[in-house]
């Protein structure tokens, strides 16, 4: 906790406390400020007009009619756009993507319904929509690929749908599955689903003449990186392009992306003269914005006589809809680098077909790749207690990575970097759990439940999460003259609870009170860079520096106070509640932060040839990620007659490390396991063989109503701090969610008495009752 | 073509007189034309939950609900919740229970809350569950808004028998 | 997500009302009254009437009221008029069983029997409800006033008997029998949604404490719910229990013809019909 460079260590007063939230005023007043509700003067309001067809050529788009729409203003199609380039995808070392990435409107080819095709701008909303329907497109179909398990076809001239197998490898597998006591295969789904914020997206393009600025409203997540995107393909330089975040209505990966919509409003700002504001629907909202998850995996293990793992060899097809987005291959090759979970395993081999198909693009939701890699894992570990007849929990045992190994190094890298599981006993965390939860009695009773006849089923899954992607972040902080704390950082928030968080860090190392800080997130404007908050990362990362700038200013302060007010040294004094005072006596004259503040108005300051302003950087880098980790406990009853789940019971543990705020931590895992619930038994993307989606409204794409969550108990442990960095903070954002179909899943099948019948996801009632009729 | 109509909408007690296409929804005009953006629009199809309001207190869709619909309606908003400064329990009760992430369901929570709850402050769980399985909710996963609401009947019921 | 352009109209009577359906009707002129199927199916421009009658102004198109052996249900009588028993006896603790499985609260609070009868959607319980028990739809129009009794009224999904220019002015369900039993079991995902299948049953029982005068309806199958003549065969004259529902169950299930083209689906289907049947029966014989 204590730094060298502190002259006294801060005591721990809100870090660890779960105080209520400094967002939630306007929120619950109606002063929110999301996307829509930001408007200017004489704004336009962009529609898009979408491809109805999954592939095929335009052959061509009529606007005349929508022309005589009352309202209307312009319409673009995609010769207006040609010269913006295609949206770009994070730096990678996986070459060769760059060809298959979206263009902001469609020029020649359609590749998924719901492509932009066109836009048409009017004076409102209705009018937009008006004559956005008018706009006749012709489309010639061409043949349509709907899954990644079909052979690859042709993208371009010489350039076929698979751009890239991720492959990943370590140990000597041939010799493993040689000598191996058995072998047990599995093929496993996970269903197409994704974030489905509240909010649908929006975005408002504005350009101000006087400044020379272009402004986007509606920004999130990654603002910073954004706006270095968006200048790029303006051409623009990044200074002169602004962005500013609102109020966001959840991300979960998907929002805050550069996604054509974002670039169309702010090329028409700077053609058309006036701020465009677009409001994505929800029916685009299901079929624009970025899907997740659809893999299919087919697994070998290579087991000894005492359910070990010697080997695990997956080739997997990961369908990527029908661009390249943002994130490039990452989502393939995050899944591949995290198949082995909390697992030790001497010999791995993943070959994952990163394959273009028809239908929306695809990209990261919360714990993106480790939700499927840990279906695959969890599967793999029950079908090794099937086979050998060994109980689920002791297969696990086994192989659980020992804590006397941490810190422990995977043979493989990601991205060039690798992959170093930072600290965890596992074993003695699954422990807590089963004590916890009460497994032994809970394991009685679900069995005198299913003698007496009941289709009800218990199960476990263990799973390692990662968080706190680097490389770097920072953090403004300054002390004005009232002694109000800004934090200024170029992090975003998307409704996770960041200020907060922030503000408790920043209060104890400062020492004022949480609420005396105001932060300052998602303005380009008013600091320099930002990396996001995507990754679990806000908290480590723009934590920690906030950690190290509530530290220096500290420092900074202290001295001020003691050479100009108390005739002491720093070692001899504390700050508490933004007042300085004497560590030895409390009562003897003291000093405020905001006197200080003004001690260092520039005239003062400079008088005294010190720097100017109760203000300073922090600066927190760290190339490694850490490892938080859990484990799920569900029981379900299945109703045979109609393949109906029911979660009677649910438990999820987590070990965050340090929680800041704890009822936040466990807010996360609360919403990321009933997001989870969806993905395990609710939420799919379907298509029809034309790649048609059937899934576009809120009938069809079913989000978990509170009418399927069952009360959900949490486990929330502290045993294992990171030692990346220097509050011990490991990330809380995809917490609750990497397990829930695994151990959804495996408690399906304890309920059915039939191992290796669950192998996807999500186990719809239509599913199960097929499974439950095959095994008639 | 312009059908525009002149209406008086009533909204948390203000008479708001204004021209509309008989197409606007309620939730629209609230938002567009009254300045009224705390409720918010999650699907226009009435599954989320996002837009409830009260219309003569009882919770409704304002997407499904067409503004011409609502003259000569009583219709309350999140805004006209507090009084003064002074936050409803059930404001308060979201607060303390940490009852809302991103904040973009939590005013439908709220109307749909406060209308069963004035409606029958005795809620019992089963009923209150099925109410509140009425709004979607994509951060909390439901646990804390379920204590909220309970917190808040409570202390609402206690307001009613102090009186 | 915006509704089209449509001219709108507020009669403040019904002679008024059904005038004015009769001018608009031919330029797709259309009643709304609660509006929870027909609004959402405007946003998503499925519908975009020219004109809507909108009838709430209408006074006293809410009641509910018992006319001779009728339950009468008035053109605006919202869904959650029902919550509560409308009626003593069996009629009334049915439709408030059933009126639970009805969408949402908010949902239930605006939308009315009468426009769920009209819209016809094949997942709509309170059709199930008017085609089991054998409702008559009063339908107006400026020509005059008639009823229409289902099996007759609802014509595959989305379909009826009405005319463009008529208004379904009341519903009137025939009352139950004061020893008659009566249960309702839906399947779905969450509650709230579109069943995957629905079941209603009804029967009496004679002196020897046989089933008689059997009536099981299935919906959210078909085009329409409709009763199921082989499941109330396997029904008449036995007694109540396992092996007569679940013969009438299985009677069900094979003789409902699922729309879905989807033979999965299809049969899928099928399992839940059976499944429904055999609750809504297990029900019927627990409610007296």
């Amino acid at each position: 906790m204590d730094t060298p460079d502190s002259p006294t260590p801060p005591k721990k007063r809100w870090i660890g406390q779960s105080v209520t939230r400094l967002e939630d005023l306007p929120l619950v007043t109606g002063r929110g400020r999301y996307a829509a509700a930001v408007s200017f003067p004489h704004q336009l309001h962009m529609r898009v007009v979408r491809s109805n067809h999954a592939h095929g050529r335009i052959v061509s788009i009529d606007t005349s009619a929508a022309r005589a729409v009352p309202g209307f203003v312009a319409v673009w199609t995609g010769a207006d756009v040609a010269h913006i380039p295609p949206i770009e995808f994070r730096p990678t070392k996986i070459q060769g993507l760059e060809h298959y990435r979206q263009t902001v409107l469609a020029q020649e080819t359609v590749r998924y319904v719901g492509e932009p095709v066109a836009v048409v701008f009017a004076r409102d909303p209705y009018q937009a929509e008006d004559a956005a329907d008018l706009v006749e497109v012709e489309i010639e179909p061409l043949p349509v690929i709907t899954s990644a398990l079909d052979a690859p076809g042709e993208f371009t001239p010489g350039r076929n749908t698979e751009p890239v197998i991720v492959r990943k490898e370590f140990g000597d597998l041939r010799a493993a599955f040689q000598s191996a006591h058995a072998v047990i295969e599995l093929d496993l789904r996970i269903g197409r689903h994704s974030g489905v914020p509240m909010e649908t997206r929006g975005a408002i393009g504005r350009y101000d003449a006087t400044r020379d600025v272009l402004e986007l409203h509606g920004a999130t997540k990654r603002p910073h990186p954004n706006r270095d995107m968006l200048a790029r393909l303006l051409g623009r330089s990044p200074s002169s392009v602004h962005l500013y975040e609102c109020h966001i209505g959840g991300g979960f990966g998907v929002r805050g992306e550069i996604y054509p919509e974002d670039v169309l409003v702010c090329a028409a700002a700077l053609k058309l003269g006036r701020p465009v504001k677009w409001i994505e629907d929800r029916r685009e909202n299901l079929m624009a914005c970025n899907h997740s998850r659809e893999q299919i995996h087919h697994v070998r293990v290579a087991i000894d006589a005492d359910g070990r793992v010697l080997a695990l060899d997956d080739e997997f097809f990961h369908d990527q809809g029908a661009y390249v987005r943002t994130h490039g291959a990452r989502v393939a090759d995050g899944t591949a680098s995290t198949l082995l979970g909390p697992y030790l395993v001497p010999a791995f081999r993943a070959t994952g077909h990163f394959r273009l198909t028809n239908k929306t693009p695809a990209a990261t939701y919360r714990s993106p790749g480790r939700f499927e890699s840990t279906f695959v894992h969890e599967r793999v570990m029950d079908a090794i207690a099937a086979k050998l007849g060994l109980d689920p929990l002791e297969v696990r045992r086994r192989n659980l990575i020992p804590h006397a190994q941490m810190p422990y190094e995977r043979p493989m890298t990601v991205s060039g970097t690798p992959v170093v599981l930072d600290s965890g006993d596992y074993a003695a965390h699954l422990d807590k759990v089963l004590a916890r939860v009460g497994w032994d009695a809970l394991r009685a009773d679900v069995t005198r439940r299913r003698v007496a006849g009941e289709t009800v089923g218990l199960g476990l899954a263990y799973f390692l999460e990662k968080s706190g992607q680097g490389p770097v972040e920072g953090v403004r902080l300054t002390v004005d003259v009232t002694g109000a704390v800004e934090l200024v950082t170029g992090a975003a928030s998307l409704g996770q609870g960041m200020e907060t968080v922030l503000a408790q860090i920043c209060a104890d190392g400062l020492g004022v009170d949480y609420r005396q800080v105001r932060v300052v997130h998602g303005r380009t404007d008013l600091i320099d860079y930002g990396f996001g908050a995507n990754a679990a990362r806000v908290t480590i990362m723009t934590g920690s520096a906030t950690h190290i700038a509530a530290l220096k200013l500290r420092e900074k302060a202290l001295e001020v106070a003691a050479a100009d007010f108390l005739e002491a040294t720093p070692e001899m004094l504390d700050i508490i509640d933004g007042r300085i005072v004497r560590k030895d006596r409390p009562d003897a004259p003291s000093v405020t932060l905001a006197q200080i503040a003004k001690e260092l108005t520039p005239a003062s300051a400079v008088a005294k040839g010190r720097t100017p302003g109760l203000t300073t950087d922090g600066v927190f880098e760290c190339k490694h990620e850490s490892f938080p980790f859990g484990a799920h406990v569900a029981v379900v009853k299945v109703d045979r007659a109609t393949g109906g789940v029911k979660v009677e019971r649910y438990l999820a543990s987590f070990d965050i490390g340090v929680a800041v705020n704890p009822m936040l931590v466990k807010g996360q895992i609360a919403g990321s396991m009933v997001q989870g619930l969806g993905g395990a038994l609710f939420e799919e993307f379907v298509y029809d063989a034309s790649g048609t989606p059937l899934a576009v409204t809120f009938a069809d794409y079913m989000l978990p109503n509170l009418s399927v969550v069952p009360d959900l108990e949490i486990l929330l442990t502290e045993d294992a701090p990171s030692p990346l960095n220097p509050l011990g903070l490991k990330g809380g954002g995809e917490s609750g969610i990497t397990a829930v179909g695994a151990v959804i899943a495996s408690a399906i099948e304890d309920a059915l008495g039939l191992p290796g019948v669950v192998t996807q996801l999500p186990v719809t009632p239509q599913r199960l009752k097929a499974i439950l009729n095959r095994a008639r | 073509m312009s059908n525009e109509m002149d209406i008086v909408l009533e909204v948390n007690g203000t008479q708001y007189p204004l021209r509309v296409e008989p197409r606007r929804t309620l939730a629209d005009t609230l938002r567009d034309q009254c300045g009224l953006t705390g409720t918010n629009s999650g699907c226009e199809h009435g599954v989320c939950g996002s837009c409830t309001v009260l219309v003569d207190d009882e919770p409704v869709r304002s997407c499904l609900m067409f503004a011409v619909q609502a003259a000569g309606h009583k219709i309350r908003t999140v805004e006209g919740l507090a009084d003064g400064e002074r936050l409803h329990p059930l404001q308060q009760a979201f607060i303390d229970n940490h009852a809302l992430q991103c904040g973009f369901c939590t005013p439908g929570f709220l109307m749909l809350a406060v209308g069963a709850l004035e409606k029958n402050p005795d809620i019992g769980d089963d009923e209150l569950r099925d109410v509140l399985s009425s709004n979607l909710c994509r951060c909390t996963g439901y646990q804390n808004i379920v204590k909220a609401v309970r917190a808040a009947a409570l202390q609402m019921r206690a307001q009613t028998a102090g009186r | 997500m915006k509704p089209g352009q449509f001219s709108y109209h507020a009669p403040k009577t019904l002679d008024e009302a059904v005038t004015i359906l009769g001018t608009v009707a031919g330029a797709d002129g259309r009643v709304i009254a609660g509006g929870q199927s027909l609004v959402p199916a405007m946003a998503l421009r499925l519908a975009q009437p020219a004109h809507l009658v909108d009838i709430n102004g209408i006074a006293g198109l809410d009641r509910v009221f018992t006319d001779g052996g009728e339950l009468v249900i008035g053109a605006c009588a919202r869904h959650a008029a029902f919550e509560r028993p409308v009626i003593a006896g069996p009629l009334g603790i049915l439709l408030a069983a059933v009126v639970q499985h009805i969408a949402h609260y908010p949902i239930r609070t605006r939308g009315t029997f009468c426009g769920s009868i009209a819209h016809a959607d094949p997942a709509s319980e309170w059709c199930l409800v008017a085609a089991t028990l054998g409702a008559r739809m009063v339908a107006r129009s400026t020509r005059g006033s008639r009823s229409i009794v289902e099996p007759g009224f609802f014509q595959g999904m989305m379909a009826t008997a009405l005319e463009p220019d008529e208004m379904l002015v009341e519903t009137r369900l025939p009352l139950l029998a004061a020893d008659a039993r009566c249960g309702f079991n839906e399947f779905n995902r969450r509650a709230g949604d579109f069943a995957i299948a629905m079941a209603l049953a009804t029967y009496r029982l004679d002196n020897n404490g046989r089933i008689i005068e059997p009536h099981v309806g299935v919906g959210a199958v078909e085009g329409s719910p409709r009763r199921i003549a082989e499941a109330e065969a396997a029904l008449a004259g036995q007694q109540p229990g396992t092996a007569a529902f679940a013969a009438a169950a299985e009677a069900a299930a094979l003789a409902v013809e699922p729309i879905e083209e989807n033979a999965e689906l299809a049969g899928y289907k099928r399992d839940v019909v059976r499944a429904v049947v055999g609750r809504a029966l297990e029900m019927a014989e627990k409610s007296q």
